[in-house]
């Protein structure tokens, strides 16, 4: 995957003279003292990331936080006061206005967490707007505005007004008002905040759906952490206008940077956002079938287990022998005693899909690939202690 | 012994040295809306006035409703009734060039000060000035650069009439909320598409209650104009006042009052946004 968006030591700073500001910075005063002393307040303080492209971004911090402010210096909605921002390997903070214009008319879009609709114009003028403006004639923006309305349901809506839909349908507003003009970013702010909690949900599976269908590079913003974990690929954590951890999901939840990340995902669900990749661990023994059952058997006594897994070439999982099946059949073929019907799960099944499965079963679960080859082992202990937040 | 400024001799001053230096503009001034206003009373009373009435009528119907169109149709037989036909209309034309005049100067001006906060603060307290003064004040300049008659009449009822389209405008302007106007900047517009397709349409209720109390003010102003030799129904009421004829004051005042109920009322409902209609409201 590319770099689609790349900020490098980006900085806002808020007041008439930034760049008193940041003599301030580099001898190490805090933000509060700057505060106090120049009245200046730092909205971004050193801000480095990329987003690659086709890669839902989530920035997530609490209000405050200067996650609003860093967005909107992605497409310069607020000037920043010192950095690089690479769209596609443009500077967007050094280019002219009119250039800007450009890049936001065609390659970026975004949504509002008050959905900021068009209130004069209907609902398919709303959508028209950004192709509008940029002079696509009539018959054809008419034309991709519907597909665009059609993207998320709402086509039989084209010519009522904004004030006439409910707060989920003025949002999937928004979101064909940035979709419309096909963007290759879009930037969405806060962009379900608003909504009630189940509208909210069945909107982050719809964003999920499209896209899986459209791999936009989406940067989003939230408050709201399992909204973070559950849409997000990457998430960055702000604090007072700092990022101070960028990861995946799962390893914002395992490896927290701090204790601030730490606190703030220690109330999360796990079980929807580990994955039996993520607590996996090396099967401590393996057995092939040419092994004679008594290999089988010292080994399973040298590790202290009731049961060993057996693989074939290339690692491929065959199945199990337990200890009392080899002890009471010294001299048969191993292969005769492998257990096939073992439990299965895959790098990305979440957790909480393999509660029912550990219940039913005192054997480990094995971790495969799509062909079959045995990555690891999922042991119930292993379960319980991700729940428990440890490691 | 006392000191006085002398504030009313240094105005004075001023415009004696106006009248004798840009005599010139003021010249072209008074031709212009001399032409324009003669135009525009001409093609009033161009059709009789039962024609003229349907007209009007029709006007109101299609602007506004059914019952305000009755309202027009019942006040303008009233006043052809009472043989002000002509009155009125002269006092119409003089009233759509001052709202016309007013509205070109100032809804730019408007435009200008919702978007620069030190025009603002510089036409804040002319615009006091110019809602404060007694209205009789302007009179005495209009009539040094104008001389007698309509034209004086006109600017006096311009530089009266203009605030409330300057400041409803920029109020309007303002009024659009930030977020509105931050996604029409997002999705790449020019400051003029954010003006023409956002701002304006969106201020629009609002600059017509502007145009509206723009309207409003040109009308009483019409009557304080009499004075000046502006005619129209101003000066049937200066007549009635001055030669004691209360029946003819009265008649010509109950004129000027239905042409303002018709003028206020058709103009609300074109304030009223088009988004309001369809929703069945208003």
């Amino acid at each position: 995957m590319e770099c689609k968006i790349k900020v490098s030591n980006l900085y806002k700073i808020f007041g008439p003279t930034p760049e008193k500001v940041f003599a301030l910075l580099e001898q190490g005063l805090s933000k509060n003292d700057i505060f106090a002393q120049t009245k200046h307040t730092i909205g971004v303080e050193d801000a480095n990331f990329e987003v690659k492209t086709g890669q839902i971004f989530v920035i997530m911090g609490l209000s405050g936080s200067g996650k609003s402010t860093l967005l909107r210096c992605i497409n310069r909605l607020i000037e920043p006061s010192r950095g690089t921002i690479l769209i596609d390997g443009e500077d967007i903070v050094s280019m002219s206005e009119a250039d800007l214009r450009e890049i936001r008319r065609k390659k970026i879009g975004m949504v509002f967490q008050n959905f900021a609709l068009f209130p004069h114009r209907t609902v398919i003028g709303n959508v028209e707007y950004g192709l509008e403006i940029r002079g696509t004639p009539p018959p054809e923006r008419r034309k991709r505005a519907l597909k665009a309305l059609e993207l998320v349901g709402l086509e039989r809506w084209a010519d009522s007004y904004p004030s006439n839909l409910s707060g989920g349908m003025q949002q999937r507003v928004g979101l064909a008002r940035a979709l419309a003009i096909d963007p290759d970013i879009l930037l969405m702010d806060e962009a379900f905040s608003a909504l009630d909690p189940l509208i909210r949900k069945e909107m982050q599976d719809e964003l999920l759906n499209l896209q899986n269908k459209m791999h936009k590079t989406i940067v989003f913003i939230t408050h709201d952490l399992d909204e973070a974990l559950k849409i997000g690929d990457k998430i960055a954590i702000m604090r007072d206008g700092k990022i101070v951890q960028i990861g995946t999901p799962e390893e914002i939840l395992t490896n927290p940077a701090n204790s601030y990340v730490a606190e703030f995902v220690q109330d999360v669900d796990r079980s929807k956002v580990l994955t039996a990749g993520s607590i996996m661990k090396k099967p401590e023994a393996l057995i092939t079938p040419k092994d004679g059952p008594h290999v089988a058997l010292r080994k399973m006594e040298e590790m202290g287990l009731s049961s060993v897994f057996v693989v074939g070439p290339d690692r491929r999982l065959q199945g199990l022998v337990t200890v009392d099946d080899v002890v009471n059949n010294l001299h048969k073929d191993l292969s005769d005693l492998i257990r096939t019907n073992v439990p299965r799960a895959y790098i990305d099944t979440p957790v909480k899909d393999l509660f029912q499965v550990a219940s039913e079963t005192k054997i480990p679960i094995a971790v495969v690939d799509r062909d079959g080859t045995l990555l690891g082992i999922v042991a119930r202990v292993s379960i319980l202690a991700a729940m428990a937040g440890g490691k | 012994m006392s000191y006085r400024l002398p504030l009313g001799s240094a105005f004075e001053w001023v415009f004696n040295w106006l009248d004798d230096n840009a005599d010139w503009i003021f010249e072209a001034i008074k031709v212009f809306i001399k032409s324009s206003i003669s135009t525009l009373e001409d093609g009033l009373l161009l059709f009789p006035a039962p024609i003229m009435i349907v007209i009007l009528v029709l006007i109101a119907w299609k602007l506004a409703n059914r019952r305000i169109a009755a309202f027009a149709l019942v006040s303008f037989m009233l006043i052809l009734s009472m043989g002000l036909w002509e009155e009125t209309m002269m006092t119409f034309a003089l009233i759509l060039i001052a709202t016309l005049i007013s509205l070109i100067i100032g809804i730019p001006l408007g435009i200008w000060s919702a978007r620069s906060e030190r025009m603002e603060a510089f036409l804040r307290p002319i615009l006091d000035f110019m809602q404060t003064m007694p209205a009789f004040v302007y009179l005495i300049p209009a009539v040094m650069f104008f001389g007698m008659g309509r034209v004086s009449g006109i600017v006096a009822t311009v530089i009266f009439a203009m605030p409330p389209a300057i400041r409803l405008t920029s109020l309007g302007i303002r009024q659009v909320p930030a977020e509105v106007v931050e996604a029409a900047r997002a999705f790449g517009s020019t400051p003029n598409q954010i003006l023409f397709k956002i701002q304006l349409p969106m201020a629009l209720p609002t600059i017509m209650a502007g145009v509206n109390q723009c309207i409003m003010l040109s009308l009483s102003m019409v009557v304080i104009a009499s004075m000046i030799g502006s005619g129209g129904l101003g000066g049937e009421v200066l007549r009635g006042i001055t030669q004691f004829k209360i029946g003819l004051g009265f008649e010509s005042g109950l004129a000027v009052v239905l042409l303002a109920i018709f003028l206020d009322r058709v103009t609300q409902y074109l304030g009223a946004s088009k988004k309001l209609r369809n929703n069945g409201g208003v």
